[in-house]
């Protein structure tokens, strides 16, 4: 038997491994749709409890609106279920176009291609644009799927300190010999909910002749004034070059992402990117509803201006309350413990108190930085912020954090 | 030998140390503690590869080979030599 008992062992013993170090994921299931409250059996075969959300991406709350809803039933009915088929066979419908157009001009991009999601349009970006000429020059917190783009692609790349402008600066000039340079950042990080300086790089890209990519995944939808994203935020719509996206948090949370950018580097994608070229066409319910999100956010801003009040009450509760947080402006919020048994025991406790929200540390985030990720939702209303900011004031007094700063936490719990 | 150790390491702190108060020596773990990560890591190799001369093929440039300025030493010796 080629799946030997020896094999087995050998696997089984990789994944003890990951239990030894903390780093098992363990299964939650979720059983119903999901919202500000869903219901959830954790852990598995555990009687299901009703809690409050705080960690999906559903930033927006669009994940089971009744609209949404609608539009996925319609795209059904009049578009099928599946294409059986890579875009560029007979993969394409009317609707893929619409809703790459309805992209572009939601972004304010000239051209736009769908992939099955934000990871394959990271996969597939950069060995479709850049050649081992260039440079890419990337913010050392990029998210993963940035990383394994990066590194499948021939170019030389370097890095630059989280969000530094100085040390980016440094870099350009170290790498002007390049044929192409190309910055690559996150708009908003996703496990520290900073705002990239997307201004300062614009203005060093046009002083070093560089590119700028950014990863607007937890940003397209709600940031700035109508929700287009960082570059909206900073008013300079027309300075990035080419921007990816999901459909997978704000914009109708079910999957899909896309490259959307100057329209010879789409082009590129579409005639070159792996991931575009070797799977399967989104599936007309999903391009069906994200047309849907895409039609009602450019109507009103009403859904990201509920989340901008409820991200400005609960960074005030909590802060009122006494916990260590993250100054910032996004509706991601780190509850900053430090140390990772703390987090991890604070983020049972919380749940609990019919929180849901996550523990996370090294190596998702740097070593000595653990923390619980809150994440508001335009969902949330004010009795759920204010629940959740009780639960994090009672569980912080059980473990005596309240109102102390990074000294003070690290003195108690080591990092 | 020891002025490529100060090399390496005024370069790791000039790269990669972002608090001041973070004392890094010739032994403090570099990757395994989480300082430096792999993906990070290259522009460690270059600016060796630069600076030296050499040229350093990736099954020598493992995160255990570059974890201390000590250890990053060694491979820059082996590889001048």
């Amino acid at each position: 038997m080629a799946y030997s008992d020896t094999r087995r062992r050998m696997f089984a013993e990789s994944i003890d491994a990951i239990k030894e170090k903390g780093l098992y994921k363990e299964k939650r299931f979720i059983w119903s749709p999901q919202d500000a409250e869903i219901e959830v059996e954790y852990p598995e075969g555990a009687s299901h409890e009703k809690v409050l959300n705080f960690c999906a991406n559903n930033y927006l709350g669009l994940s089971s609106h009744p609209e949404v809803i609608k539009a996925a039933h319609d795209g059904l009915e009049e578009r099928g279920y599946g294409m059986s088929s890579v875009r560029f066979i007979c993969g394409t419908q009317d609707i893929h176009r619409d809703l790459q157009d309805k992209v572009s001009a939601f972004l304010g991009m000239e051209d736009t291609l769908l992939f099955p999601s934000c990871m394959d349009a990271n996969a597939g970006v950069f060995e479709a644009i850049l050649e081992a000429e260039d440079v890419i020059i990337a913010d050392r917190l990029i998210h993963a799927s940035l990383v394994d783009g990066i590194r499948l692609c021939s170019a030389e790349y370097d890095t630059f300190k989280h969000m530094d402008m100085k040390h980016l600066r440094k870099k350009l000039e170290l790498h002007q010999d390049k044929r192409h340079r190309l910055i690559v950042t996150d708009g908003v990080f996703s496990m520290d909910g900073d705002l990239c300086p997307l201004d300062e790089m614009c203005d060093l890209a046009e002083e070093y002749d560089a590119m700028i990519l950014v990863d607007d995944s937890h940003a397209s939808g709600f940031i700035g004034k109508t929700g287009r994203g960082v570059h909206e935020h900073f008013g300079i719509m027309d300075k990035v070059d080419l921007i990816t996206t999901t459909f997978g948090k704000a914009l109708g949370g079910a999957s899909g992402g896309c490259v959307s950018g100057r329209k010879e580097l789409v082009e590129l994608c579409r005639q070159k990117a792996r991931p575009y070229l070797f799977s399967n066409s989104l599936s007309p319910v999903i391009v069906a509803a994200t047309i849907r999100v895409i039609d009602i956010l450019s109507k009103t801003t009403e859904r990201r201006d509920k989340l901008e009040e409820n991200t400005k009450r609960f960074r005030k509760g909590i802060t009122e309350a006494g916990l260590n947080v993250r100054e910032g402006v996004t509706p991601i919020v780190p509850v900053m413990l430090y140390n990772a048994k703390l987090a991890n025991d604070m983020s049972r406790d919380m749940y609990a108190e019919g929180i849901y929200v996550i523990g996370f540390f090294f190596p998702v985030v740097p070593a000595g930085a653990a923390r619980i990720r809150v994440q508001l939702s335009a969902a949330h209303e004010n009795e759920h912020i204010d629940k959740c900011v009780a639960a994090f004031k009672k569980v912080g007094e059980k473990y005596g954090i309240l109102g102390l700063d990074k000294k003070g936490i690290v003195e108690k719990y080591g990092m | 030998m020891d002025e490529i150790k100060d090399v390496v390491l005024e370069y790791v702190i000039d790269e990669y140390v972002e608090e001041d108060d973070m004392e890094v020596t010739f032994d403090t773990p570099l990757i395994s503690s989480g300082l430096v990560d792999s993906f990070s890591m290259v522009s460690l190799k270059a600016f060796l590869e630069k600076k030296y001369d050499i040229s350093i093929p990736d099954a020598d440039a493992t995160p255990e080979a570059f974890d201390t300025v000590n250890s990053i030493v060694g491979i820059v010796e082996k590889h001048k030599s």
